[in-house]
């Protein structure tokens, strides 16, 4: 807990803006009622329950919140915003949580960060996602040739349903080039 | 009637069969589709994940195109995760103009404008609630007499916009089936979260939360879904959950509108049953050809 109260006298990069701090307002009013966890389906699987998670984020313990894999497992079901009594917005905090991770922090959970880069990569080169390249890249760039192998069957099945398709979607238009762009220069600058 | 249509990119992939469905249905019921041009990936669970104003910006261009097309307000969605990005905008810009205008700024290059006239309705909204149940009972041919079905909604048709059901014990779906003849299940699964993208990214917590979806599901003859997302979680690892949890939890996976579909005798090729990955010969034999 010594890095925690380091980090809450605000010690570190006293220059930087706290990055928490939308987080922060959008659970602010949070009474620790435990709802959110009791209606989470993944929350078996968390290291942090979504309570205590919040109370982590009031508290600012950046450094525990981002090395958790708590948020990287919401799947977004929406229970906890739709359950909690002071109506939260507790989904879109943990999207938050993600977004601010994949900015600046380098999740140890590398399988979901990988997952929705290459999907974003393929849906700005096609303007589509093409799941049969966008598949392919996310199980090469996982390294692990294991964990590919178990969607071999289901890769196989699909491709003789004819539901993978080799034809690159909207081809030879790049419709999304300039709505990236854009965005990733008005991220840049605030 | 007469709606915009935004498939989604399953829908040209592995959702083929939902999108054939959905149009035959569609047409069967006398509504007009009319695909929204050039329409763009609505981000899905990525973008979101990785900057809100990107995950709002995908949708947008959607919507704005839509706008641009023609003076049909309804745009149809049959993709949960899709509708549910498309709706946030809708509803994020109506209540925010700040919002709106800073979209703008970003569709403005490619000579977009949102002006935020859409409605964003889901596929089981408008079979519930635009053509229904009495309509689509006098459509069917072939009651689906003596198959019992779970209607499975899944988490982003319902939440967090109770716009066409209740989020909490949701029942559209149900004179639906009854009105293909067959018989609703009764659970209270409906609106359980499938784990959506965790089968891919941690395939042990997805494997969890499908096996007790299915295990609930046991004493009916199929599961129908309404987004594909769902629909692939339950039907595509069903050999590996049922050995890991050492029971059989085999059991047949199809789209609402490929159940409407098979009770409307629409022919094989639009409802697509041979394009499923888990469908059993009882449900194959009421196909027609
Ligand atoms: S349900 Fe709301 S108030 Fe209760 S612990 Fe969760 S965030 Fe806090
Ligand atoms: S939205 Fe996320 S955190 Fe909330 S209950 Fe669902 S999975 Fe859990």
């Amino acid at each position: 807990m010594n890095s925690a109260a380091t980090q809450t006298g605000g010690s570190e990069m006293v220059s930087q803006p706290d990055e928490l701090a939308p987080v922060k307002e959008m659970v602010r009013a949070c009474i620790q009622c435990g709802t959110c966890t009791g209606s989470c389906p993944n929350a078996f699987a968390m290291d942090y329950t979504p309570r205590h998670l919040w109370r982590m984020v009031l508290m600012g313990l950046k450094e525990e919140i981002f090395s958790s894999r708590t948020f990287t497992l919401c799947s977004d079901c929406y229970y906890c915003t739709l359950r909690c009594p002071r109506g939260l917005p507790l989904t879109e905090a943990m999207e938050a949580l993600k977004q601010i991770a994949a900015a600046r922090h380098p999740s140890p959970d590398r399988y979901s960060t990988q997952f929705y880069k290459t999907f974003l990569q393929s849906v700005r080169r096609h303007g589509r996602v093409n799941e049969m390249e966008f598949m392919a890249l996310y199980f090469a760039r996982l390294k692990n040739p294991l964990f590919a192998l178990r969607f071999a069957p289901l890769g196989m099945k699909l491709m003789r349903k004819g539901k993978v398709s080799l034809r690159v979607p909207l081809k030879g238009r790049h419709p999304l080039e300039s709505i990236f762009r854009n965005v990733e220069a008005l991220e840049d600058r605030s | 009637m007469i709606y915009q249509y935004y498939p989604g990119c399953s829908l040209e992939g592995t959702a083929l069969e939902y999108n054939l469905a959905t149009r035959a249905v569609m047409e069967a019921a006398g509504a007009q589709l009319h695909e929204i041009k050039d329409w763009t990936c609505c981000g899905a669970s990525a973008a979101e994940a990785t900057s809100l104003l990107l995950s709002l910006a995908l949708p947008a261009r959607n919507l704005a195109l839509a706008e641009q097309a023609d003076d049909v307000r309804d745009i149809l969605v049959p993709c949960s995760a899709c509708y549910l990005n498309l709706k946030k905008v809708e509803e994020k810009t109506h209540s925010d103009s700040g919002l709106r205008e800073q979209l703008n700024g970003l569709l403005e290059q490619d000579g977009l404008q949102l002006a935020g006239t859409s409605r964003v309705r889901h596929l089981l909204d408008v079979m519930a609630n635009d053509i229904g149940a009495e309509k689509i009972h006098s459509l069917v041919k072939q009651p689906l007499t003596g198959l019992t079905v779970a209607p499975y909604y899944g988490c982003q048709c319902l939440r967090p916009y109770a716009i066409f059901d209740d989020p909490e014990a949701p029942r559209s779906m149900e004179p639906l089936i009854a009105a293909a003849g067959a018989t609703v299940y009764d659970w209270d699964m409906g609106g359980r979260c499938c784990g959506a993208s965790h089968m891919n990214t941690h395939p042990e917590v997805g494997q969890a939360l499908v096996g007790a979806i299915l295990a609930a599901a046991a004493g009916a003859d199929a599961i129908a879904t309404v987004c594909p997302m769902c629909q692939m979680n339950l039907e595509a690892y069903q050999n590996q959950i049922s050995r890991q949890q050492g029971r059989d939890l085999h059991l047949t996976i199809v789209y609402l509108p490929q159940l409407i579909g098979l009770a409307m005798q629409l022919p094989l090729p639009a409802v697509g049953l041979n394009l499923n990955l888990a469908v059993d010969g009882v449900f194959r034999s009421r196909q027609a050809i």
